[in-house]
Formats: C-alpha cells, structure tokens, sequence
C-alpha cells in the first residue's frame, strides 16, 4: 500500500495547490500572478499537442479499463482465456500443413512448426491490438460522450489488454521450444524491445483507424482484410531470408518484419540477424506512432460529436 | 477575479445537422442508395465538403454568446426547455467538447455527472464496477478505497456486492451507479439530470445528498427540469433559451419566468373532447387565464386566476349549470365549482369561474360537467393539466412537504401558559 499513501498525498497536493491558487488574498500582486485558471476552455485549430502529462496525470483510469477489457474477455465463453492460445496454435498447425509440408516453404533450418509460431505469437498480439484499438472509440461511444478523459486512453487500453493474451500464447511457445529441445540464445534480452516495436506499431495503427472509424466506419471492415492482407506482407509463413538484400532492408518499413524476424532471431537462434532491417523498422514504426498520435489529437476534439 | 470558479465569456457551439433531402421510400431506393454512395461520398471528398457519414449541409448554434461568472460556492440552476443547450452547456464545461466560439475559464478541479453509471459494464461485479466508474469518473484508486462502504450502504446492496450487475434489478442498477457518483468530491460539479433515478424514497436520498454537497460550500452547477429540485437546491437560477441566456438571477425569479414562458402558455387552452353522445349543449373549450387575463397554466400558491368554460347549445334549456372540478393528477377530488343556473337559447356562451384556490404546490387535472334541469348531458374527466408552485413571496413562504394541500390564513401565537 506504499501506492496509495503516495497518490493521497499526490491529492493533497492537488489540492492545496488549487486552494492556494482560489482563496482571494489581499496581496494585488499575488491575485494576478496566482489568477490564472486551471482550466481553460477554448476552440482549437489544426495540429494541437499531445498532452502526455494529462495522459499520466489519467494512468489510473488506464489501469482500469485494461483491467475491464481483460476481465471482460473471455466472459461467458466456454474455452475462456484458451482462445488466446487456440487462435495462433492453430494457424500455425494450417500453415505447418500447407506451407511447411505441402509447399516446402524453407524455414531457415527450423522445425517448420516453431519457425511459423515464434512469428505468429507477436503477429497475434499485434492483430488483436490493432483490432481491439480500432474499433475502441466507437465501442466506448457512450464514454466519450459522456466523460471527459485524454481519449487517447482507450486505444491505448486496447492495445496493452493484448499482452494477456501474448503471455498465454508466449507460455506455449517456450513448452514447444521445450519439445523441440531449443534453447533460447543470449539475444532473448532483445525481447522486450522486440515487444515493445510490435506495441507501437500495433498502437500506431491504431489511433490512426480508430480516429478514422470515428468518422468513417468504413474501417470497421477495413481492418480484418487489412490484416489479413498484411499478415502474409510479413514474413511468418516464409523467411524473410528469400529476399535479396537491398530488397530485405527495404521489406523492414514493414515494422512487423522487424518484430517477426526479431522474435525468431532471439528465441530460435536463426542466423539471420536483423540488423538493418531492425533500425528501418523501429524508424518505422516511431512514425507510425507519432504521426498516429498527432492526427488522433487532432480528430479528437470532434469525437464527442460525431460518434 | 480570485473567488471566481467559472467564467464564461461568449460561448457558442455550431452543430452541423445532416439530413437526407428525401427519405427512402422503398428498399430498392435504399439499396440502390446504398450502391451510388461511396461514388456520391468520393465526389464530395474531392471537393473537401465532406464531413463523414449523411449530407452535412445545414448547421444550428446549439448555443451562442453564453456569458457569465460563477463564483466559490454558488449553487447555480441551469433551466430552459428541451433543446436549449443546457447539456451542451454542461458538456462544454466538462471539456467533453469544444465550443465553437469563445471561451470559459474554470478555476478549480472540475468533476461532471452527465449520466449516471457510465461505463458500467454488465459482466463486471458491483464492487469491480464501482472501481471502474469511479475512475471514470475522475476518481482515485485510494479515494474509491475509502468510499467503498459508504457507497455500497447508500446504494442499499451490501448482499450484492459481489454479483454481476447484469443480474441486478434495475432500481439495483440506478442506486449503485447513483451512489458511485455521489460520493465524487470535486472543487466544482457540473450536474445533468441525474436526479430522477429510482423510486421515491431513493430520488429523496439523491436531492438529500445533492444538498448536503451544496451545503458543504462546493461550486455546482445543476441541469434540471425539476424546479422543485431547482428551487430547493440552488440560490442562482440561469434560464437558456434556444442557446441564448435569457434570464440569470435570484432562483425563484428565474423560474416564474421560465414556467410563464411560451411552453406553458400552449396548454393554457385546452379544447375538450366531442360528446359521445347526442347532446344539445356540448363543451368546446377550457381555458386558463391569469388575474390579468393573459392565458396560463402555471400559477404561484394564492395566486388569483380564472377558469373559462366555454361550450354550445343546440336547443332551448332551461336551468343550465356548467362545473367544473378540481382534482389532483391522481384523480383526488378537491372541490367543485357550480355556476349559478340560467335558461339560455342556442348559441355559443362562456361561464368564468375566477378564484384563488388554497392549494399548496401540486399538479391539477378538471372535471367538465354541463346540465340542464339537473339531466347531466355532457361530463368529461381529466382535461387540463395547471401546476401551483411554490414561489417565496414575501417573507413566509410556504414550505414543508408532506403537509397537506390546503394552505389557509391561520392565526397562531405561542403564549405562556402560566401568564398572568
């Protein structure tokens, strides 16, 4: 509980700082300087900035409302929380069949099953991201009109939900490591990273199409054939190593390249090192966000009317 | 400048309201609609006047040019008909969002209560939810911990805690999500109709613990169409019109405008229903009129008013009475009023019934009844709908519910009883 009594005293900080700055004072010039409102409302054109220290200021309705969406998951389903493990594992078994034994699709040296799945555990991660934030303002319609809150919250919550699911799906990659007699190598401390890069584009996305829904809801059925498409734009039926070189860079401005081939590198021990890929990739993916951020930002003042 | 909490300056919010220009009238329009939109949609994207989803043409000002000043602790009524931008006044404030013009100020932490329960989630449990809509609420995690009981007391589900919403009544429901936001305490409230959750009991507890916040000196600012409530709660009343302000003042000042206004002038006539039967003497009309004559239906306690019973008569009658009777909405009789009888030929004829009725604030339905030689030929029930409200005039208003319904002059003094 070291927790709490640092945010009741964070409160009662708040709150003498309001006090102090709303109780008349005699001092003229003290009035002035402490007049100022804490809240200013007024229209606002064009690019405006992110607020992240209102965002932090919110962290705990963050918490919440991951806390929601992971709690309201699964509820009322018979296999439960099994479906974050049902949906690669069983992709992966299609693809092993089809690509790996029919197709003879080379998986650089790799039982063909793992290769598939070490890539489609953070692919899963970042399509149910993707999925849950964009359509997030729309499915939170009633919230947004109702209360305020930085809005960039709710994809936010969408995406960080996900890493439920993405430790159940990872838990099973280590017990198939574990029957395949593989070990991981040293380059698994790359691995947060590696998580971190599929968040951000996954979030990155994701304020984008949930900003457009909002408006358009078009992208309601945008994002499944987006996915869809996108999922075989990244190399997890397939090596990236098919590529010729100047060619393999350049597949990395497709950051889940980066993320897939980095999960397989860390975990498999493959020897294709990400290198270049991984930097095109992370540069990527911080446009994706930042740009994503800035144009949520922008929409975000129409939400509460147009939804 | 300093004891200010909110200042308002010139606010206004434009909505764009898109409308189809013709309805569809078959399915196959609608399909074919349907069809032709992404080419219609994509022409208008290139000319940049598309603004997402139906034909966003034409615009209103759901507000404009709203200004004024709320100071520390004032408890100040928001009124005004439907559609006169009370809630986007609210949800301008609360930063929901943005205005269109202008600018507000808000010198405090600000917390609004727009809806009851919002963000109740149906699977979640009454504790989980109470976690949940109290951070949505602007909540913190260690303020929500040390309101838990209380909340779950004053919502009256301490056995339920642990159930899923879902399976709640839906008085359950309303109580919980009440109690979850009664107990935000923030520097500034912004109320929106919140008040008329649950049966009567409960909405007693809600204005009690409405008051009680009022009266710890907090900054509220209060949307509603209960002017009881209004009256009670708040000193200040602002009254909105179509968006504009159109009268800031005293409460019970603000609300006689408000309750004189056009709205309740609409049912200040009331034309009566035809008779079932062939009749020769039928009532037409029934109308309500201030002691000044102008049409009416609200009217403050002792206020003098008259009741106009107009009506035809098709044949020569001897003896002819018009009455008309007073009830409450739930079908109470209070009194009777008889013309005195007169032998009239066929024509059309109005009786005036003027009078100061000793009620105290309530909601009045009438009985017309027309007769002749003491055959009733025509009598219809529960028309016309007036409302008494209570506004202090003078130094004694007359306040206290549960009371009765008369209100009469009485003569009472306190004496000693061992005087000399």
């Amino acid at each position: 509980m070291v927790d709490a009594t640092k945010v009741r005293d964070s409160i009662a900080a708040v709150h003498q700082e309001s006090i102090s700055g709303n109780i008349p004072s005699q001092n003229n010039g003290m009035r002035s300087a402490n007049g100022a409102p804490l809240v200013l409302i007024r229209p606002t054109r064009g690019w405006v900035s992110l607020k992240l220290d209102e965002l932090w200021e919110y962290r705990e309705l963050l918490y919440f409302l991951t806390w929601r969406d992971i709690k309201v998951r699964y509820k009322q389903t018979v296999l439960g929380a099994g479906w974050a493990i049902i949906q690669p594992f069983f992709t992966m078994v299609v693809f092993s069949l089809f690509f790996g034994k029919l197709a003879k699709v080379p998986s650089d040296g790799i039982p063909y099953p793992i290769f598939a799945y070490a890539a489609l555990v953070p692919w899963s991660f970042f399509a149910n991201g993707l999925n849950q934030s964009s359509n997030s303002l729309v499915g939170n319609a009633n919230l947004i009109k109702k209360v305020y809150f930085p809005r960039l919250v709710i994809p936010l919550s969408g995406v960080i939900s996900g890493l439920v699911d993405f430790s159940l799906a990872f838990a099973v990659l280590l017990a198939m490591m574990l029957f395949y007699g593989i070990f991981p190598t040293i380059n698994i401390i790359w691995l947060p990273f590696l998580l971190t890069l599929g968040f951000v584009t996954s979030l990155g996305v994701g304020l984008w199409l949930s900003a457009m829904n909002v408006q358009f809801r078009d992208v309601r059925y945008t994002v499944p054939f987006l996915v869809q498409f996108w999922l075989f734009a990244t190399p997890i039926a397939y090596p990236s190593s098919l590529l010729a070189e100047p060619w393999r860079t350049l597949f990395g401005l497709n950051p889940m390249v980066g993320v897939v081939e980095g999960f397989r590198w860390a975990l498999l021990g493959t020897d294709t090192a990400p290198g270049p890929i991984i930097v095109v990739s992370s540069l990527m993916a911080l446009a994706l966000l930042v740009g994503g951020a800035f144009y949520f930002r922008r929409m975000e003042r129409t939400f509460a009317d147009v939804v | 400048m300093n004891d200010l909490a909110i200042r308002v300056e010139g606010l206004g919010k434009q909505y764009r309201i898109g409308g189809e220009k013709n309805g569809y009238k078959t399915l196959r329009d609608t399909l074919s609609d349907a069809a032709m939109a992404p080419l219609r949609r994509a022409k208008k994207l290139l000319q940049r006047q598309a603004y997402g989803v139906g034909e966003m043409n034409e615009s209103i000002w759901a507000l404009q040019k709203v200004c004024f000043e709320v100071k520390w602790g004032e408890v100040v009524g928001i009124i005004g008909r439907n559609g006169a931008g009370k809630s986007t006044l609210l949800k301008i404030l609360s930063r929901i969002t943005e205005p269109t013009e202008g600018c507000a100020e808000i010198y405090g932490r600000i917390g609004s209560l727009l809806e009851v329960g919002t963000g109740f989630h149906p699977e979640l449990t009454g504790r989980e939810n109470i976690y949940l809509n109290g951070a949505i609420l602007g909540m913190k995690k260690a303020e929500i911990e040390c309101n838990l009981d209380e909340i779950v007391a004053f919502a009256e589900i301490e056995k339920f805690v642990d159930t899923p919403v879902k399976r709640y009544s839906s008085g359950m429901y309303v109580r919980l999500a009440f109690a979850v936001a009664a107990h935000l305490e923030p520097e500034i409230l912004l109320v929106d109709e919140v008040l008329a959750v649950g049966d009567i009991a409960f909405q007693k507890k809600c204005l009690g613990k409405m008051g009680q916040v009022a009266k710890e000196g907090r900054t509220v600012l209060f949307v509603s169409h209960n002017m009881h409530a209004v009256r009670n709660l708040c000193a200040r009343a602002v009254l909105l019109e179509e968006g504009a302000k159109a009268a800031d003042g005293e409460v019970d000042d603000v609300v006689a405008v408000y309750l004189s206004g056009t709205q309740e002038q609409l049912e200040a006539t009331v034309h009566l229903p035809p008779s079932k039967s062939e009749a020769p003497i039928v009532g037409r009309r029934l109308r309500f009129l201030g002691a000044n004559g102008s049409p009416k239906s609200v009217f403050r306690i002792r206020e003098k008013w008259q009741i106009v019973l107009e009506f035809e008569l098709t044949e020569y009658l001897s003896h002819v009475i018009g009455a008309v009777g007073i009830r409450t909405v739930t079908g109470t009789p209070i009194l009777t009023y008889w013309s005195t009888p007169k032998d009239l030929s066929p024509g059309s004829y109005f009786v005036e019934f003027s009078m100061e009725v000793p009620l105290k604030a309530s909601r009045l339905s009438f009985v017309v009844g027309l007769s002749s030689n003491n055959n009733t030929f025509y009598y219809v029930e529960d028309v016309g709908n007036v409302t008494i409200v209570e506004v202090a005039e003078g130094k004694q208003p007359f306040r206290a519910s549960g009371a009765g319904i008369l209100v009469t002059e009485c003569v009472s003094e306190i004496k000693r009883l061992d005087s000399p």
